[in-house]
């Protein structure tokens, strides 16, 4: 799940990350009024989109830059009003965009010097691992292989939790002394604290500032947070902006279903995750394109089956189907009424190959032949790749 | 011998009475396993099916039973405990089925269980299977939720990070009338108890284990540890397959831990990993059995 840059500046306030004032604005009006509180010489306009190269991308309506620095308030409200409502494309979106509803009115600090700090779930380690770099503002992999002894790690312990000496190696390998070093030292404390109380998987400051006047602040930041525990993350939750998504993803989660969308013309719907990735491996190894990945999981009701068909079908780039199925507990007799039950709810027309195996395998190839309709069986994994493949060149 | 478990290992199921535990007690009770306990706090002194006592605690069916093993069915927000309570038994293995629980549960669970006896599968795994040798590969020893029936006792091992994936493999050996010693699922989890490497370690010191299929998926780098070690210390024929070639970069594939991140975790390293190390690996998902047979075949012919 991924957050906006104000919802992130949200989080940082309330665990006292020192980061520079702002607030988010949805009409030109409220931006003025902020921009106003503010009371600053320079004020930053930040279209609020979940895709990165704002500042670069161009509006459908020809205004130029997500990312604009005002001298005054009616200014603010200008951008504001070319901004709002509008659909911006940047490198990130694809041609289609997004459409901006909010604005992020803030400070724009000067800066003397900028750095990197990130803390991140390891699996080498298994826990929770802080880096930082006097290389801020700079794409970190490209450092990391570049000039890796400009990365300072340090691993946390899992069970003693980030140690006060642990935050002030960091902000000395950050090249910081003094007053500083203190500001540092807190910055990094807050931000475990948030990454943990929070669930995150990742927390990234990038750039992490030195203003000409010795402050220390998060300026931008990227969050990821793990899914397995939004369950006890009310807070996290209510971040989420489904919008940003893939309505497919968004409705596919509805019903339970693991749904990823991809470019290719063959859809799949599989039981399992590893089967699922395996599936769109194999589609690709016999010539063909995966439209996504479907996991329905290990015990796919009739209603999900329904539910996923109706999914795969809302792409309007789908031009074949192949269900790979093994029902080990699963009865493939039961399997194959679904997947029936769905075809006639949806009056699909586009070639459908089924692989079932399992217990009552034999039964439910048995249905799929006399059902009358043009649900194409395979005996194999290959097997069903290699017709959907061709029937749905035969069709073209 | 097989590896971890055998039909003679007495089991403990924890969060029995849950219905998903319940299913799949009675499938292993039916598949001939020694379920010889199971715990769900305060139904202690009830029993499962009027033939598997209830306890309230891990320890109280320990101590009664001589359970070694346990199999976990409880939600994630319980889970962790779960995990915890096993190994303040002193059980020698605990398997945890559970899919979904917190990454940061794990990191802890997995910090606190550095030195103790106690091994941990999983979780977000399908369990092990020993196939026994009665009809379908009744009298096995099964813990978790593979299917029964699709294996047969034999000669391969079998380790996996996905379920359904597993269950693919273990057919196509069985339908070809290669049998399996023991079959792992090590789980989909970024975090885990038991990893390739470590399973691939046990089929080498086992007898009875004569050839092995690894399957592993794009995140981590797992496979290339366990790939690394197989090129310097094992002998036996290997047959690998790696899932999700096609998945784009950032994106989590269903599994928490399938995703490649910062250029980490690709299949295509994976792949170059393990045929460095002298596994064949199997171009699709369709072959992974006749890869290895072919294996076998080639290195006896050499």
């Amino acid at each position: 799940m991924n957050i906006h840059e104000y919802q992130a500046r949200e989080l940082f306030e309330k665990f006292g990350v020192a980061t520079t004032r702002g607030k988010v604005a949805s009409t030109p009006q409220e931006a003025e009024t902020i921009a106003r509180e503010l009371n600053l010489d320079q004020i930053v306009v930040k279209a609020q989109i979940h895709a990165g190269g704002r500042g670069k991308g161009t509006f459908t309506n020809g205004f130029k830059g997500g990312v604009h620095l005002c001298k005054t308030p009616e200014e603010v409200r200008d951008i504001a009003s070319k901004m709002l409502g509008q659909t911006l494309v940047t490198h990130q979106t694809g041609p289609e965009g997004r459409v901006v509803k909010k604005i992020f009115i803030a400070e724009a600090a000067d800066i003397a010097t900028e750095l990197y700090l990130a803390i991140l779930f390891d699996r080498s380690s298994s826990g929770a691992v802080i880096i930082a770099s006097t290389e801020g503002g700079m794409d970190i992999e490209a450092v990391a292989e570049k000039t890796p002894e400009k990365i300072f790690r340090e691993p946390v312990h899992p069970l003693l939790g980030l140690q006060p000496y642990q935050t002030r190696k960091l902000a000395k390998a950050l090249g910081l002394s003094g007053k500083q070093l203190l500001q540092a030292s807190k910055l990094i404390t807050n931000l475990y604290r948030c990454y943990i109380e929070s669930d995150c998987s990742l927390v990234e400051v990038n750039p992490l500032v030195v203003t000409p006047e010795g402050q220390v602040l998060a300026l931008d930041a990227k969050f990821n947070f793990d899914d397995n525990a939004l369950y006890r993350q009310p807070s996290v939750v209510a971040l989420r902006d489904t919008d940003e998504e893939d309505p497919r993803e968004v409705e596919a989660s509805q019903y339970g279903l693991n749904y990823i969308g991809l470019d290719g013309n063959i859809a799949c719907l599989v039981n399992g995750a590893g089967l699922a990735m395996a599936t769109m491996d194999i589609i690709q190894h016999s010539g063909g394109s995966p439209a996504n990945f479907l996991d329905v999981g290990g015990g796919a009701s009739k209603e999900q089956v329904a539910a996923a068909f109706k999914i795969i079908l809302s792409d309007p780039r789908v031009e074949g189907i192949l269900v790979n199925i093994f029902g080990g507990i699963m009865q493939c007799d039961i399997i194959a009424e679904g997947i029936l039950a769905a075809v006639q709810e949806t009056n699909l027309t586009l070639p459908l190959v089924v692989r079932l195996e399992g217990s009552n395998v034999e039964l439910g190839k048995k249905l799929i032949r006399e059902s009358g309709l043009a649900v194409i069986s395979a005996d194999s994994l290959a097997d069903g790749a290699e017709k959907v493949v061709a029937a749905v060149r035969s069709a073209a | 011998m097989a590896i971890l478990v055998t039909p003679q290992t007495r089991v403990l199921v924890q969060g029995i009475t849950g219905s998903f535990g319940a299913r799949h007690t009675q499938l292993s009770l039916d598949y001939g396993t020694q379920i010889v306990a199971g715990v769900t706090p305060g139904k202690g002194g009830q029993t499962f099916e009027g033939c598997v006592p209830i306890f309230d605690t891990v320890a109280c069916a320990v101590n009664e039973t001589g359970a070694t093993a346990s199999v976990i069915f409880v939600p994630p927000p319980f889970a962790a405990d779960a995990i915890l309570e096993g190994v303040d038994a002193g059980l020698d293995l605990v398997i945890c089925i559970t899919e979904g629980i917190p990454v940061n549960d794990m990191v802890k669970v997995k910090a606190a269980m550095a030195g103790s006896k106690t091994r941990l599968i999983g979780p977000n795994c399908p369990g092990i299977v020993t196939p026994g040798d009665g009809p379908d590969s009744h009298g096995g020893c099964r813990i978790g939720i593979s299917p029964g029936y699709i294996h047969r006792k034999g000669n391969v091992g079998v380790v996996s990070r996905s379920g359904t994936l597993t269950y693919e493999a273990v057919w196509q050996l069985t339908t070809r009338g290669y049998g399996q010693s023991t079959c792992v699922g090590i789980g989909g989890d970024p975090v885990n108890g038991t990893s390739h490497l470590d399973i691939l370690k046990m089929f080498n010191d086992d007898p009875e284990t004569e050839a092995i299929i690894m399957i592993g998926e794009i995140g981590g780098t797992a496979e290339e540890e366990a790939a690394a070690w197989v090129k310097e210390n094992c002998k036996k024929p290997i047959a690998g397959f790696i899932a999700g070639a096609t998945a784009p970069p950032g994106r989590r594939m269903g599994h928490a831990g399938a995703i490649v991140s910062g250029g980490q975790g690709t299949a295509e390293a994976k792949i170059a990993a393990l045929r460095d190390a002298g596994i064949a690996v199997a171009e699709t998902p369709s072959i992974m059995a006749d890869t290895l047979i072919k294996h076998i075949e080639s290195l006896k012919n050499r």
